[in-house]
Formats: structure tokens, sequence, C-alpha cells
């Protein structure tokens, strides 16, 4: 149990998927305009996060990584060379089903989410989960709480950063600094408030 | 050996050299940023990231430009995203063959090339509707480009952050001696988001925007 809140700490805070692992870049500053757009690419992005790092998780450990086709009988093939295309794959059907099943049953919901549903398919934070759960071989438990982490995270950063975006407008930024100059220096300067966060463990 | 005599008035050489500084994939456009910051600690690793992404983005566009007649309009993304993703896993096997270490460095990025916005971007902004020798050139073009930017930033960070280059000592161990110290500021991760806004910065007063 411990062990899973430290994972959530460390995905939300210290190894924030934006401020530490810069992932997401692109989206993070297009859309953190304005916070009603910036809170609802945040859930898209949570909600997106939290299902396709699970689901990644089975593809790997069950079709992709070395020895996992033993049920097939095929002990000795190892495929995990063939993850970027599965993992991107799946992410991209994940999000038309979402796309799909939202529409479908949530109108509401779909006025707020759907428009961002599509451009999460290559936000770099989503495949970009899937790969470092691989790497630091989470399991299946653990990688849920990595997904949903790192969702909050993001989302975490982006808010904040529509929220001083707004203030910004009324700044008096050197001109050629304006718009994406500046952001890029305030989220240098909020990735160094966010460390400060590193060493608190449970 | 006779050169072309006005070979900058050429397409081709405008296509290449559009990205690389007026066009600028990464201090214009704001794409592909994902990956630039992650992989500028070290020389090293960010040259070896800006020839894997020419490569993949040279190709995929060749590769594109070449199929742009059949492919059907309604599924080209995932048609481009299959494209993008072998050429992805070559590189990162030929890395992972030949130089484990920089592969190991590199870590999730290399993967990340697949969902880099230059890759796609050019692939739907400029191989649909072009000849595959100019979409070549177009992509490495915008692979020198986004290569550029990258070795700057890692120049930058890894002269004042560890006072080396390509893991060469730089900074002579006199200034050691006296008193310098390495900026180790430089190493993390809020160090590589002010450059880029510095260097943005630096290019709007240049070019005047």
């Amino acid at each position: 149990m411990d062990n899973l809140i430290n994972i959530l700490l460390d995905s939300v805070f210290v190894g924030n998927i934006l401020l530490a692992y810069f992932l997401g870049m692109c989206s993070f500053v297009a859309v953190s305009k304005n916070i009603e757009t910036a809170t609802g690419l945040g859930f898209a992005v949570i909600f997106v996060l939290t299902i396709t790092a699970p689901v990644n998780w089975l593809i790997y450990h069950f079709l992709l990584s070395p020895g996992a086709l033993k049920w097939a009988g095929l002990p000795e093939i190892d495929l995990s060379y063939m993850k970027f295309i599965l993992f991107i794959a799946v992410i991209a059907a994940i999000v038309q089903a979402l796309e799909l099943l939202i529409d479908r049953f949530s109108a509401a919901l779909y006025a707020g989410l759907g428009v961002f549903l599509p451009l999460i398919a290559v936000n770099c934070a989503i495949l970009g989960t899937s790969l470092f759960m691989v790497e630091r071989s989470y399991t299946f438990v653990e990688s849920v709480v990595f997904g949903f982490g790192s969702g909050v995270g993001w989302m975490l950063a982006i808010v904040s950063m529509a929220a001083i975006r707004m203030k910004l407008r009324y700044a008096n930024t050197p001109k050629g600094l304006e718009g994406y100059g500046i952001t890029m220096i305030v989220t240098g300067l909020m990735a160094m408030a966010f460390m400060l966060f590193s060493g608190i463990t449970m | 050996m006779k050169l072309p005599k006005k070979l900058s008035g050429t397409k081709s050489f405008k296509t290449f050299m559009e990205p690389i500084w007026g066009e600028n994939p990464i201090s214009i456009q704001m794409l592909g940023i994902c990956s630039a910051l992650a992989v500028t600690v070290q020389m090293k690793t960010a040259l070896v990231m800006g020839l894997s992404m020419t490569f993949v983005v040279s190709f995929s566009s060749m590769i594109i430009s070449f199929m742009r007649k059949i492919i059907p309009r309604n599924i080209r993304i995932i048609v481009e995203l299959s494209v993008i993703a072998t050429l992805v896993i070559l590189i990162d096997e030929f890395l992972r063959a030949f130089y484990y270490d920089i592969s190991k460095q590199l870590s999730v990025f290399v993967g990340l090339i697949i969902t880099n916005c230059i890759v796609l971007g050019r692939a739907e902004a400029f191989a649909l509707s072009n000849s595959p020798r100019l979409a070549f050139i177009d992509g490495l073009g915008n692979g020198a480009g986004y290569g550029l930017v990258l070795v700057t930033v890692a120049c930058i960070r890894e002269l004042l952050g560890s006072g080396k280059l390509f893991g060469f000592r730089i900074v002579p161990e006199a200034f050691y001696a006296a008193g310098y110290e390495d900026a180790g500021f430089m190493l993390l991760a809020p160090a590589a988001f002010i450059i880029i806004g510095l260097l943005v910065w630096l290019q709007k007063s240049i070019t005047g925007d």
C-alpha cells in the first residue's frame, strides 16, 4: 500500500510527467490559454491515461514481453520491439471508442470532453506513460495508479499554467517574449517549484 | 566540378532552408518540444536524437508521399502512424544493437518520436501534396532544424552544467582551482524550459517579428 501511495505522489509531484519529463508539451502550450478548456483537456487526459496504462500493461505482459506467449505454446518468442506500434494503435483505438461511447451515452460530457479526445491520441504523455510503465516494470495495480497519477499531475500543471497565463495578460512582457517565450520560462519556474516536493515519501 | 549558378534560388533549396530558420519546428512553430528538452543534458544524446529524428521524418515523408495517391483519406492517420512507427522501431533496434549506452540514456524518448508532432505534421501538411523528392528534402530540413535547436540547448546545458562537451572536459582545471563551480541547475529540468524560452526571444528579436 505504501508503495502505491509513493508511486501516486511521485507521479503527481516529483516525477510530474510534464514538468520533469517534458511530455505532452505541445498541447500544454497550445491549450493553456484559458482555464475552462485546460480543465476539460486535463480531465480527458486523466480519463484516457487511467484506461490506457493498464490496457497496455495487459497487452505487454500477455503478448509482447519475452516469454509472454507461453500460454500459446511459444515460450521463446520476444515481441517486445513491437511495443511502439501496438501501444500507439491501442491508444488510438481506445480514444476512438471512448469518443463514440461518450457521444452515445452522455451529451453533456461529450460537449465538454469530446473535442479534446482526438487531440489526445497523439499526445506524447499518453504513449510516454505506457513506455515508462514498461521501463520501470510496474505491476498491474501499480500501472493503474501510475496512469491515474500521471494524469492528475498533467492536469495540475496545465490548469495552473492557464491561471498564470490569465494573469500574464496584464503583465508588461518584453516584445518577442510574449506568448511562447514567456510560457516556456514560466513553465521552467513552475518546474522548479515542483522540484521542492522531492524527498517526500510515506 | 561546377556548382549550379543559383543554388539558393531552387525550390529544393528553399524547401530545405525554410524549416531551419524561418519556420523552425521548435522555436517558431512550437512543435515537438516534448522530446527536445529531455535529451539535451548532453551533446551526445542530443546529436543522436537529432539524427534519429532526421532519419524518421525524411523517410516517413518520402514513403508517405510515394503512397499519397493510394491512401484513402479516412484512414490516412493510421497509415501515417504505422509508417512512422515502423521507422522508429528500426532506429530503436539499431541504437540498441550498436550504441547501447546512448539508447539507455535516451530511454523512452526514441519511442516518443512516433507522437512527435513534427513527423505527423510534415506528413499531413507537406508529404500528402508534394512529390517524394521534395517531401524527402522537406523532412531533411525539418530534422536539421530540430537537431540544430537540440544541439544548441545541449551545448549550453552541458558546458555550463558539467564543464564538458561530448564528455570531454572543456573548462580547464585551473578554473575549478580558482573557485569556479559548475552550475548544477543547468542539468535539471527547469533550465531546459528557461533556455528554450530565451532562445525563442533571441530569434524573435533577430527576425524582428
